[in-house]
């Protein structure tokens, strides 16, 4: 069982990483907005609660991974790295910049990062390398590893699922952010990979499924995805693009959009909603 | 002279390297009879990776294992592991200065019957302009085995061009290979020919055939393309009157380029290079029939030294 407090805590947190996501983009920049925020929830769950990390060892032997192969939220994880310690909040206000640490899309310069990612498809695959070197080792270290599903669409992802299903690992476990909008509009009208699901469970998968904004209910699949023996799992989370924010939502132009002054502004507003919803 | 298999000295090595250093581990694509990877496969069944024909996935996949803390060795051909999986090298390995090892096998024409396809003309080309990334092409089995050694020492990523027929040895078995130093393997005092892969032996050839003729040629080994120091080539060329250069690659963006490039502002002399001129390659009975129609041979060696010469 899930306890409400921890949920109540988690929420908390999605909320702040929500918060700092839109600070970090501001006003007049373009900033990946959309897919950071349908994000948020997974992120508060793995950094805050599911992952064995330590911020003031970020290379410890016995830490978990976690790897955004959909690289283009690294804001979100930005946040939850800088919510937890690894680098000061004063890199949050200046990422992008030639003077900041953080890259526009992980960079193993960062701590916290594993791997660089942001060329799709490529994730799973480094994911999987790292499942089977910790395997050799005997080690107990646990691999997430994030995909989007505009990245469906990459070839490269289905050879690392027949690798790893080849393989039988089982210290991995992916997500699917099936958010259902890509760069440029709907994944349906785009390139349409229908039936996720089934592929994945035919390629050797167990594959689970959750509402990707619950926060028990992510918990709740994690704990038995993980407890998947002999194969590797995935967990498609039913997620909104932009969520959090009502201009954002299920809009193709904010997956790496511009806000104007108002339009940030509605967005703070939006979370202090929120807040004071969490807060009643 | 006594030849040798380069492919068969690279997996030896492996295998050799293997025992005393358990953090070695092995990925191949379904040519690891052709790589010799499979001798590595034997020795350490539990650390080797069959990837299936997915080269794209198996580089990644070594990315992720270095990061771990491994020492993988991806092998494949050429082609396919410059070409197929360049993303995957640029992104997964070279950013992140991952530290594998990838083995380019059937370099340039030297897998003579499968032609075009399978021939790679630009594989040492392309890797070299990827920042972080180190490029060696050994001559013979000797320094093959040197290299690896050396790929194992060193932290980061590293491509190596293997070639897929045997060549003659000429490496002494003490040599020290350092990544970067290029090593003279034929005295001479009137020009010098900068000769890597197979290209170093055809270039000794044609400097016994010129010293016939009175002409003094010394040869060097370039048998690390990338880095390549102008500090080293100064070394060889100071005090020579003409510069040629041999590889058995696409001239644009070659090594040929590349020299001429660092020692232009220091060292006017002519130079001409001996390459392959901006073409795919073709099936052959032999490889020697390919580097004749690819004028790669000692006589095309011997000609541009005495072009250059001529213009001294």
């Amino acid at each position: 069982m899930v306890d409400d407090a921890l949920v109540k805590k988690l929420e908390r947190i999605t909320l702040q990483l929500r918060y700092d996501v839109v600070q970090m983009i501001g006003v007049g920049k373009a900033g990946h907005l959309g897919g950071s925020s349908s994000l948020a929830e997974l992120m508060a769950v793995l950094y805050f609660y599911v992952m064995k990390i330590d911020s003031s060892n970020p290379t410890a032997a016995w830490r978990d991974y976690l790897l955004l192969s959909k690289g283009h939220a690294a804001l979100i994880q930005y946040a939850a790295l800088c919510e937890l310690g690894f680098f000061p909040r004063s890199e949050l206000h200046r990422v992008k910049s030639l003077e900041g640490l953080l890259q526009g899309h992980p960079d193993l310069s960062i701590p916290g990062i594993e791997a660089v990612t942001g060329s799709l498809g490529q994730g799973l695959s480094i994911s999987l390398g790292i499942a089977l070197a910790c395997r050799l080792d005997q080690k107990k270290n646990h691999i997430y590893v994030v995909m989007g599903d505009g990245e469906q669409s990459e070839g490269q992802l289905w050879e690392a699922a027949m690798a790893a299903s080849n393989f039988k690992v089982d210290n991995l476990t992916a997500f699917l952010d099936w958010n259902k909008v890509q760069a440029t509009g709907a994944t349906k009208d785009i390139f349409s990979v229908p039936d996720l699901g089934r592929k994945w469970a035919s390629f050797g998968w167990e594959v689970f499924e959750s509402p990707g904004h619950d926060i028990r209910s992510i918990i709740e699949t994690i704990e038995k995805a993980k407890a998947v023996k002999g194969k590797p799992s995935i967990v498609i989370l039913d997620t909104v693009k932009g969520k959090g924010f009502s201009f954002a939502e299920h809009n193709a132009a904010f997956h790496n959009g511009i806000m104007d002054q108002a339009t940030y502004e509605q967005a703070l507003k939006e979370l202090d909603q929120k807040k004071r919803e969490l807060n009643a | 002279m006594k030849k040798e298999s380069l492919r068969k000295a690279y997996g030896q090595a492996l295998v050799e390297l293997g025992a005393s250093n358990p953090d070695i581990v092995a990925l191949e694509a379904d040519l690891g009879k052709s790589t010799m990877s499979y001798l590595f496969k034997q020795a350490y069944p539990e650390r080797f990776f069959e990837m299936g024909i997915a080269e794209q996935n198996m580089t990644s996949t070594a990315a992720g294992l270095a990061l771990a803390g491994k020492i993988p060795f991806v092998s494949t051909f050429a082609v396919f592991a410059s070409g197929r999986a360049y993303d995957q090298i640029r992104c997964s390995i070279a950013i992140a200065k991952a530290n594998v090892k990838i083995c380019g096998s059937s370099c340039g024409l030297s897998d003579f019957g499968d032609g075009k396809t399978h021939q790679s003309v630009e594989d040492a080309n392309i890797i070299r302009s990827i920042p972080n990334m180190t490029v060696l092409n050994p001559v013979d089995a000797v320094e093959t085995k040197q290299m690896v050694e050396a790929m194992v020492r060193y932290k980061g990523p590293v491509y190596i061009r293997i070639n897929r027929n045997e060549l003659p040895v000429i490496t002494p078995e003490d040599q020290k290979f350092q990544i970067g130093k290029m090593y003279s393997v034929h005295d001479g005092k009137d020009a010098v020919i900068f000769a890597t892969g197979a290209m170093v032996h055809n270039s000794i050839s044609a400097a016994q055939e010129l010293m016939q003729e009175g002409i003094s040629v010394e040869v060097i080994n370039v048998s690390t393309l990338k880095p390549l120091s102008k500090e080293e080539l100064m070394r060889f060329a100071r005090d020579k009157q003409a510069i040629v250069t041999a590889e058995e690659a696409n001239r644009i963006g070659g090594m040929g380029d590349t020299i001429a490039s660092l020692l232009f502002n220091d060292i006017r002399v002519p130079m001409e290079h001996v390459a392959i001129d901006d073409q795919f390659g073709t099936s052959a009975y032999t490889y020697e029939d390919l580097l004749t129609c690819y004028k790669l041979t000692k006589e095309d060696i011997a000609k541009a030294v005495k072009t250059a010469l001529k213009h001294a």
